[in-house]
């Protein structure tokens, strides 16, 4: 889990931990964190992260994550233990794209200022000498900046298929070996400048593609939530240690406080309490669970601690299951052809059908098979897919852009394309229409003194039903009471005194069959009721889905009655108590009768299905495994973006459709000239960046697409 | 033309010295966190050490 690095400075071993911490917002918490770590001893050194509001932290074993975590909580930020990064390796090709595009930006420009002379009339010697200079770089840039594309085109024919990096390795590669040819004879005309500048757009394209996932991923990365890391074992001497998730065996005995979430299945050995199992099955009701009960990994223990004798761990555990229907309902969406590669099975044949046409034509008409060689290298080049290869993605990359400053990240191009062509969407209910967390429903029967107690009592716990309570009083404005004394009394709620009053916010002495919570001033009792709300513009976003040809339908684990009851409120279709099993079903008799679905959903019941969509979109607020399966995350409490990214994407897709007609008009434009052997290599030269530029500008107005 | 045997060589050795700074500074991380670098500039040094 944490990477064990040797330790320069240190004489012991030090170890980096990471920490997302979603709360930095400015310098000031930058200076407030790293000053706060770096005077601690053990702690040898922190770093913020501000762009992925992470704390790296490099620390001597003495310091375990979840003190770290509560160092840092101390500072006055919420923070969540990371795993080891396990978008490492996905980083890692981004990183080789740009490499090769430093490198064949560097032979370019080197290349050029040569071919600019020889364009500018140099001849003889000079030109000669120029020419082998270019060769020189051209060769070892071409070697290495052309490895992503040859070694796709090579996966490609080996599988007996055609993708965009076959023609462009093609061209390429015969560019190339004519110019040298073109050289060692003395001859006018060698392509390098026009071989490694295609090169350059096309990696560009890349780049700008495999940025645009990683932010993404960083981004959903920093909100991934670790369930539960680990828990705290008793051990044979009742002693309570930290045992990290991994580490945990069967028959090891856990304590799950109240507020805590199982980092395995087990039994319930001793106590009782009430769980929140929506992330499992939906169902949005506490449930009461007690001693001899089974309880899973991921569930939410919700009012007191219990002793649970652990059954099955890891892999084991009953998301397992859920990880394999994933695993098949996955495999429908991996034949998905992006719009690029769709167009490269037409655009391929075309254009090398053409080159070997001009090449045989000027072989009758007697040009010799230099000239014609020469000839049928200049169309491949000319029609150099930068449409394909830099207007797509460079489309994508700026809509992506514009979507993730109105808080949604799409994971990559293809789920634009995706998006653009759904005509259903199917919702998931708690935690998706749902906020997924309690909201208090009657603050108003609260005086101002006792909203202000509540608050000051709400603070200090971590409680989810205190969490609620807690944001629902900010959201009024109100200031918390100065109190003494407080505690947390575990599975009762928390104590203080206000002046010489008693005050206690915990649970009420009726037990409710919904969340509720009873506060009491000295002898004075109210009980706060709380629900889980429909997000507020839930009704709004659907009739916007609506309007642009999506019907819209519920489907959930839950009972019949809390979803029927949502249903009638939006007035939309609903199919209750789902298993995950069920919404796979359903999804895929849509798709049989020729839908394309939009899933939104949250929990991990969900993720068979969003991974089974035509497309996925989760909340925030959802569970890893829905993250994970997701094709884009929303942050915001409001369900609009929902409807905002498909308008974004479908405006993605008419300004893509717009750069295929440009390419195709500018190759209608240069083909000619190229088949009548007019084109030289400072035509090309001057032709392909401009023919870049115009669809790249064409995809910048995307820019403004979310407004 | 004597020049560009001096020349040609020193710019492609300029430009190469801009690749390896730019390769070495991919692999330190110096693109890791563009914005922070943007924030930090504003923290005031505070003189806690001497």
């Amino acid at each position: 889990m944490n990477a064990i690095t040797p330790a320069s400075t240190g004489p012991s071993q030090s170890i980096v931990s990471r920490f997302a911490v979603p709360a930095i917002r400015c310098a000031g918490c930058i200076s407030k964190i790293e000053n706060g770590l770096n005077g601690a001893p053990g702690i040898l050194s922190s770093r913020v992260n501000f762009s992925t509001k992470q704390v790296a932290i490099t620390h001597l074993p003495e310091w375990d994550d979840d003190q770290l975590k509560r160092k840092i909580e101390n500072l006055g930020f919420e923070a969540q233990i990371l795993a080891d990064n396990p978008l490492a390796e996905e980083k890692g090709s981004t990183d080789k794209l740009i490499r090769a595009l430093a490198v064949a930006g560097f032979g370019m420009m080197n290349i050029m200022l040569l071919s600019v002379s020889v364009w500018s009339g140099a001849t003889g010697v000079t030109r000669d000498l120029f020419h082998w200079l270019s060769a020189l770089i051209a060769i070892p840039v071409i070697a290495y900046a052309g490895r992503p594309f040859f070694t796709s085109a090579a996966m490609a024919l080996r599988y007996g298929r055609t993708n965009m990096d076959v023609p462009i390795s093609i061209g390429i590669l015969l560019a190339t070996g004519l110019s040298l040819y073109e050289t060692a004879t003395g001859g006018a005309h060698a392509y390098f400048d026009g071989a490694v500048m295609l090169l350059f757009f096309l990696l560009a394209g890349r780049v700008l593609d495999g940025m645009m996932r990683d932010r993404a991923r960083e981004g959903i990365g920093a909100l991934l939530k670790q369930t539960a890391p680990g828990a705290m074992v008793i051990g044979n001497d009742r002693k309570t240690t930290w045992v990290a998730a991994r580490d945990l065996q069967p028959d090891m005995q856990m304590m799950v406080a109240a507020g805590g979430n199982l980092a395995a299945d087990g039994v319930i050995i001793s106590g009782s309490s009430s769980f929140d199992c929506s992330l499992m099955t939906g169902e949005s009701e506490p449930q009461p669970r007690g001693k001899g009960d089974l309880v899973l990994a991921g569930t939410l223990n919700l009012s007191s601690p219990v002793v649970v004798r652990i059954t099955a761990t890891g892999e084991d555990t009953s998301v397992s299951d859920i990880t394999r229907l994933m695993d098949e309902a996955g495999q429908r969406r991996s034949f998905y052809v992006r719009v690029a590669d769709r167009a490269a099975r037409f655009y391929a044949p075309v254009v090398h059908s053409l080159a070997l046409l001009a090449f045989v034509y000027w072989m009758f008409a007697g040009a010799g098979w230099h000239q014609s060689l020469l000839i049928a290298v200049a169309v491949l080049i000319i029609t150099c897919p930068c449409a394909l290869g830099l207007a797509v993605p460079a489309a994508q990359v700026v809509a992506a852009g514009a979507l993730l400053r109105n808080g949604v990240m799409v994971k990559d191009g293809s789920a634009l394309e995706r998006l653009s062509e759904v005509d259903y969407a199917l919702f998931d209910k708690t935690g998706t229409l749902t906020l997924g967390h309690p909201i208090p429903m009657n603050l108003d029967d609260l005086s101002l003194a006792q909203k202000q107690i509540t608050l000051a009592l709400g603070q200090a716990s971590r409680h989810p039903i205190s969490k609620g309570i807690r944001s629902g009083l900010l959201a009024l404005d109100i200031e918390p009471a100065a109190l003494d004394d407080i505690q947390e009394i575990p599975g009762e709620g928390m104590t203080a005194r206000w002046g010489h009053v008693n005050v206690m916010l915990g649970k009420p002495e009726r037990s409710e069959d919904h969340l509720s919570s009873q506060l009491s001033v000295g002898t004075d009792m109210v009980v706060l009721q709380l629900k889980d709300e429909i997000r507020p513009d839930a009704a709004e976003a659907i009739a916007e889905l609506h309007a642009l040809g999506l019907s819209s339908s519920i489907i959930s684990g839950d009972n019949i009655r809390s979803v029927s009851l949502v249903s009638r409120t939006l007035n939309i279709f609903a199919q209750a108590s789902a298993s995950p099993q069920d919404k796979v079903e359903a999804i895929t008799r849509l798709t049989d009768s020729g839908h394309k679905v939009l899933m939104v959903g949250d929990g991990l019941n969900d993720g068979p299905a969003l991974a089974a969509a035509h497309v996925s979109i989760a909340p925030g607020s959802a569970s890893d495994v829905g993250q994970q399966a997701a094709d884009a995350v929303f942050t915001s409490e409001s369900l609009m973006p929902v409807a905002l990214s498909i308008k974004v994407a479908r405006r993605t897709m008419q300004i893509v459709h717009q750069n295929f007609a440009l390419a195709i008009g500018y190759n209608i434009f240069a083909v000619p000239l190229a088949l009548t052997g007019m084109v030289t290599p400072l035509i090309a030269a001057i032709a392909m960046p401009l023919s870049s530029l115009i669809v790249v500008g064409n995809a910048l107005r995307l820019n403004g697409a979310a407004k | 033309m004597s020049g560009l045997a001096i020349l040609i060589p020193v710019a492609l050795l300029m430009g190469l010295c801009g690749l390896v700074f730019f390769f070495w500074a991919m692999r330190n991380d110096q693109f890791d966190d563009l914005d922070g670098a943007a924030q930090r500039v504003l923290i005031d040094e505070e003189d806690e050490q001497p």
